[in-house]
């Protein structure tokens, strides 16, 4: 038997059981979300590259696949997975990158996990197999489900295959530094968005705003010049530990906030210590303060914030939805699990 | 409730300008731009506030009569076709940009602004919204996001829905949602995704939130012509594998291009077999460099004929061929069909050459154009609706192409959605499970399916015949628009 004949029919079972299942790829990431009891359901055997053809610009993987093999793969024909995904682990695999929905520091010019998702094989919560989405970037039949799975942390579907629009990696990248306070770093990250110039990453943390540059060397070489600053070395590093959380700012025991706001939010009145990414669009915090006087601030802005590591894993770790909202999430809930089996309560207590 | 006693009841609720009755008023609503289907709906109702709106909707909810949401009309698959015993909803009355954001560049506007009119009203910002259906100048943005519309940039800037960023909407029972937020996320499951491209068949859209881009410096276009199809499809795959991503990538084959010359004169090459049009932008730096190496690949590709755009002025004569390619094929033909479908771009010269073999099969001349970047193909099929049993022929060929492109891994529609017109088709592409659970998300939506009930998603029963979009003697019904 196939394994998604074995794992239809594992579904089945627990679904007329009523026994809750802990979908696990890597478990590189189990730190985030709310925590969850239920029998751990691996998909970590289901790997392997698919199909890839570089000029397609999409690649077909299952969803064991590590993201390492993955982007080691993609790598080799000058590609690259655009939105940059966190691997927060050696064994992180791509099921369990589109389930959370993480996106790095590319993320607000070149996209988001979701925006990369073309479509995905799953096994929904009554077992059945179903192939959503496609291979190819303009497809606009059926409803766009596969989006709405990227993030949905394995509570509506268990995602088998994925199907990711790839982009060729920038021929030279640049990346600029220079020393100005936070509220200057927001407005100058911004100014820069809205100019036609080739930024791929913006951060700001202990004083310094960080800015990188991706393209063909000579509008990458222009635009450097235009924006200037002094050229950060170890630049490579700098980026990927700010995407792995590796740098000192995420030491520690403190609870860390992730809070997503309009980029060109002014700094937030919050105590703690604060790390502006995305342009200022995502703000990490490290602090004790309340939960809700961290998602009141954060939501008068426009905003959500999501307790991302640390802190009460029991309570609300995502912010909470309008009453009318949190209703239609537990219907569709119920249209994909009505036996409510796959990671219960690992987004909200109620689905 | 009879139907005139329901008239009489939104009557007693909305002003009387805002309630549409009688038969020669209705007519104009009796379509969307696929004429093929006409209907007349059994009342329109032209709200000007969300109360209304509400108003509407809950007065619909509770009387069980279906609903079908409609902004300018400009659809292709019938999308806003509307019911002989619902409410035809036109939000064209919203027309207001609400608010724009220059520091976050993001937008809110109401529904049935057109997509042209966002971009013109952030000009002077030096920003622009991505998204450019060909009917962009009078499509509006509630019908962009429900059709999910791309356009000929999209290749690089992405579908509507990668550029919105939330929405308001009502539910059939009148509930307001605020899907979607003004930061790059929302908290809970992707909604939006899901709203995009939905068809009005879960909620009505009352507000959108668009992103808006810094418009690029500077665009120029290379053509490219070549001696086979074979030999220009290879070249949009060698385009691609270079590592550049143009801003748009067309095809036009002969017959396509011995069309438009014979309309407009573009100065096309006439012993092309197809041409590449491949629109370049960005900073005045990244574009020269991107043309030089464009140049180079077409030429390792084999083109025979190589021109660039010198000014704006040139690259507007390239473009116009392309988008007269549709009034040209009107001219040569007494109807045309035209499908859309997507397929991966390596069976691109694999699916023209047996799109052709079956051409020749059915003795029906089939001419291309089309979005080749992202695989996006627009065959469309010259016959005459006079002659017996050509229709019929055309239409039996038309599924056959879209059984194809399912076949090589592809989908029935790449934009313009699926409407009435291939509600049959979508079970080509999908199974009885995948559609109910279809059906289990609208019925999340909307228990009783009562918005746009019959589109989009078909029941299991209906799965026999094939539809499209038909255009006799070159009538559109927006022929002012450009289709492309």
């Amino acid at each position: 038997m196939s394994f998604e004949q074995t794992l239809q029919e594992q579904v089945q079972a627990a679904a007329a059981s009523g026994t809750a299942l802990s979908i696990q790829g890597g478990n590189s990431k189990s730190f985030y979300g709310r925590s969850t009891r239920g029998e751990v359901l691996s998909v970590n055997e289901r790997k392997g590259i698919i199909d890839y053809t570089p000029s397609e610009l999409v690649i077909s993987a299952r969803a064991g696949t590590t993201l390492t093999e993955l982007e080691s793969v993609l790598e080799q024909e000058g590609q690259m997975l655009a939105f940059e995904p966190a691997h927060f682990g050696d064994n992180a695999t791509l099921g369990g990158t589109i389930a959370c929905g993480l996106s790095g520091p590319r993320r607000p010019y070149a996209g988001a996990a979701r925006d990369f998702v073309l479509g995905v094989n799953c096994v929904n919560g009554k077992g059945e197999w179903l192939r959503l989405g496609g291979q190819v970037m303009k497809n606009v039949a059926g409803y766009d489900v596969s989006r709405t799975l990227t993030g949905s942390l394995g509570t509506l579907a268990i995602m088998l295959d994925i199907h990711l629009r790839v982009l060729p990696k920038p021929e030279t990248e640049v990346t600029l530094q220079q020393s100005c306070d936070a509220a200057t770093a927001i407005q100058h990250c911004n100014a820069l968005a809205a100019r036609p110039l080739p930024v791929s990453a913006s951060c700001y943390a202990d004083g310094q705003l960080t800015i990188r540059l991706s393209g063909m060397e000579q509008g990458v070489q222009s635009a450097a010049a235009s924006i200037g600053g002094e050229t950060l070395a170890d630049a490579a590093r700098f980026w990927q530990q700010l995407r792995e959380h590796q740098s000192a700012f995420f030491d520690g025991e403190r609870p860390l906030w992730r809070l997503s706001v309009p980029p060109a939010t002014a700094p937030l009145p919050l105590e703690g210590d604060t790390l502006l990414d995305w342009g200022g669009a995502q703000r990490w915090l490290r602090s004790e303060q309340a939960a809700d006087t961290i998602r009141g601030s954060t939501a008068a802005a426009g905003g959500h914030a999501t307790l991302f590591r640390g802190g009460d894993r029991d309570g609300e770790v995502f912010h909470p939805l309008q009453a009318a909202l949190l209703s239609l999430h537990q219907r569709l809930k119920q249209t994909f699990d009505p036996a409510g089996i796959l990671n219960p309560g690992r987004m909200y207590r109620e689905l | 409730m009879s139907e005139n006693n329901f008239t009489t009841l939104l009557q007693k609720h909305l002003p009387q300008s805002c309630v549409i009755t009688n038969a020669e008023e209705l007519r104009p609503y009796e379509c969307d731009a696929l004429s093929a289907y006409r209907q007349l709906p059994m009342v329109v109702v032209i709200p000007e506030s969300l109360q209304q709106v509400q108003t509407v909707l809950r007065l619909c909810a509770e009387h069980k009569v279906p609903v079908v949401a409609r902004g300018s009309g400009t659809g292709l698959s019938g999308g806003a076709l509307p019911l002989e015993n619902g409410v035809l909803l036109s939000l064209a009355k919203f027309n207001r940009i609400l608010d724009i954001d220059v520091a976050n560049r993001v937008a809110r506007v109401q529904p049935g602004v057109t997509n042209l009119s966002i971009s013109n009203a952030v000009a002077e910002y030096g920003l622009y919204y991505a998204p450019d259906p060909s009917s962009q100048i009078a499509c509006s943005i509630g019908g962009n996001v429900a059709e999910n519309a791309g356009g000929v940039h999209c290749l690089k800037y992405g579908l509507t829905t990668h550029n919105i960023q939330a929405l308001e909407v009502f539910t059939i029972e009148g509930e307001h949602l605020s899907i979607g937020s003004q930061a790059l996320d929302a908290p809970g499951y992707d909604l939006l995704a899901l709203m995009t491209g939905s068809e009005g068949l879960l909620a009505v859209i009352t507000e959108v939130t668009v992103k808006l881009l810094p418009r690029p410096e500077v665009a120029q276009v290379v053509m490219a012509a070549f001696d086979t199809v074979d030999a220009a499809g290879a070249g949009v795959t060698a385009v691609i594998a270079s590592g550049i991503i143009p801003a748009g990538l067309e095809l036009l084959d002969k017959p396509a291009i011995d069309a438009v010359e014979q309309f407009i004169h573009t100065g096309y090459p006439k012993n092309a077999a197809a041409i590449l049009l491949c629109e370049l932008d960005g900073t005045q730096a990244d574009v020269s460099a991107q043309i030089e190496r464009v140049n180079q690949v077409f030429t390792e590709a084999g083109a025979i004929d190589l021109q660039v755009s010198r000014n704006e002025e040139e690259r507007q004569r390239f473009w116009a061929g392309r988008k007269a390619a549709f009034p040209a094929m009107g001219r040569l033909s007494p109807d045309y069909y035209c499908m859309d479908g997507t397929i991966p771009r390596k069976h691109l010269a694999h699916v023209l050459n047996r799109i052709n073999i079956m051409s020749e099969a059915y003795g029906l001349p089939i001419c291309n154009v089309f979005h080749a970047g992202d695989g996006n193909l627009h065959p469309l099929i010259l016959y005459d609706a006079n002659k017996a049993g050509e229709l019929e022929r055309t239409e039996e060929l038309g599924g056959k192409i879209l059984e194809l492109c399912v076949e090589v891994g592809g989908t029935i529609t790449g934009e313009h959605g699926v409407g009435m017109e291939k509600i049959n088709q979508m079970c080509v592409q999908f199974n009885a499970a995948e559609l109910q659970q279809f059906h289990a998300i609208k019925s999340a939506f909307d228990a009783d399916n009562l918005l746009n009930p019959g589109k989009a998603i078909p029941t299991l029963h209906r799965c026999a015949e094939f539809g499209a979009m038909h255009v006799h003697h070159g009538e559109l019904p927006h022929p002012e628009l450009e289709r492309f």
